[in-house]
């Protein structure tokens, strides 16, 4: 199972593949609204992608208020 | 008429398979635009589906196939109406998306839903009403109606549970999540799951392949197999009109169509 700084790195990894901003401007404290630019539908195109990822079912009612890369990571890690 | 182009939607029939686009920017939002143009297609249907052994319904807008009934629409009309015209409104308007989804469930040809991205709500009971659903990986499936104050309207709840256990049914239902197309495939809503991108082709290749069936047959087997709910369909539409009438309702589409929320799609 992977540690929550590496789930963390993961899903900056993919965050900024997927959405084209490079890595070294992503942290994991970041809004990842404003860090990505993404709306409420791409917010849901990348909880897709995290659960493929991953392999985890992540209910969207858990990401609630969820803002920060950190606090999706601790999210996802407590799935695995 | 074999091929039409519209604001909200296009079909075309080609080498015996209709394909029903849905074209509505910003996510093909069912209001009374699509309503009217799914109106056309049904007599439409009826003429071409002599011809056609399959219909393809997929959406050409990139953020998915249908992010469901159009809310704000919904919510201006309502406001414009004192109370009980509007709730005449409404049931006037799932009445008639009713007799189409109807037409489509029961029709005599076999019918696939093509899904990719956000396939909510009405648009998930649009994919319900076919007879196959094929989900780029992308899809992602929810009733959210739960969130509004609602049921969803449009004739979800009795095609859910013709299609899967009652058990799921509620699991969606009333935590009103939104679900991948992995679990879509795992609890049998879904029949294939492919590649982003692909789901239309991958429709087009179940549709040659039904092809090679006997047209009767295909029919007879249809008839037998999938049973359409009428009287749970139109109970839905009695107590989704019940439900309209509580002020929570008003309070929950006003709170939807205003919100600034960076997650509107979320509960």
């Amino acid at each position: 199972m992977p540690t929550a700084n590496q789930t963390l790195d993961e899903i900056l990894n993919l965050a900024a593949a997927h959405f084209k901003v490079p890595r070294e401007k992503l942290n994991a404290d970041d809004d990842f609204f404003k860090a990505l630019g993404v709306d409420s539908l791409q917010t849901l195109d990348l909880l897709t992608r995290l659960e493929h990822h991953f392999h985890v079912e992540l209910p969207d009612y858990e990401l609630q208020g969820v803002t920060d890369f950190r606090t999706l990571a601790g999210r996802i890690q407590a799935r695995l | 008429m074999k091929s039409f182009r519209g604001q909200a939607l296009s079909w075309e029939l080609k080498s015996g398979v209709i394909e029903l686009a849905l074209h509505r920017a910003p996510c093909n939002e069912l209001g009374s635009l699509s309503l009217e143009e799914l109106e056309k297609f049904v007599p439409a249907l009826a003429n071409l589906q002599l011809e056609a052994h399959a219909l393809i319904i997929y959406s050409e807008v990139q953020s998915g196939f249908s992010a469901g009934a159009d809310l704000r629409e919904l919510y201006q009309r309502s406001q414009a109406l004192e109370k009980l015209e509007a709730i005449k409104g409404v049931r006037d308007f799932l009445e008639r998306m009713h007799r189409v989804l109807n037409l489509i469930d029961a029709a005599p040809l076999t019918t696939i839903a093509a899904v990719h991205g956000v396939t909510f709500g009405g648009g998930f009971e649009l994919a319900l009403a076919c007879d196959l659903i094929i989900a780029d990986k992308m899809a992602r499936f929810c009733f959210p109606e739960l969130r509004l104050g609602l049921i969803p309207g449009f004739g979800g709840i009795p095609r859910l549970n013709r299609d899967l256990g009652n058990a799921v049914v509620r699991d969606l239902l009333l935590t009103g999540r939104s679900f991948n197309a992995t679990k879509a495939q795992q609890i049998g809503l879904v029949s294939q799951v492919v590649a982003e991108g692909e789901a239309v082709r991958a429709a087009r290749a179940t549709a040659a392949q039904i092809s090679k069936f006997d047209r009767n047959t295909a029919i007879t087997a249809k008839k037998f197999i999938k049973p359409i709910p009428y009287p749970e369909l139109q109970r839905e539409i009695d107590v989704f009109c019940e439900l309209f009438a509580q002020p929570a309702v008003e309070a929950g589409l006003k709170k939807f169509v205003e919100s600034k929320d960076a997650q509107p799609y979320l509960p």
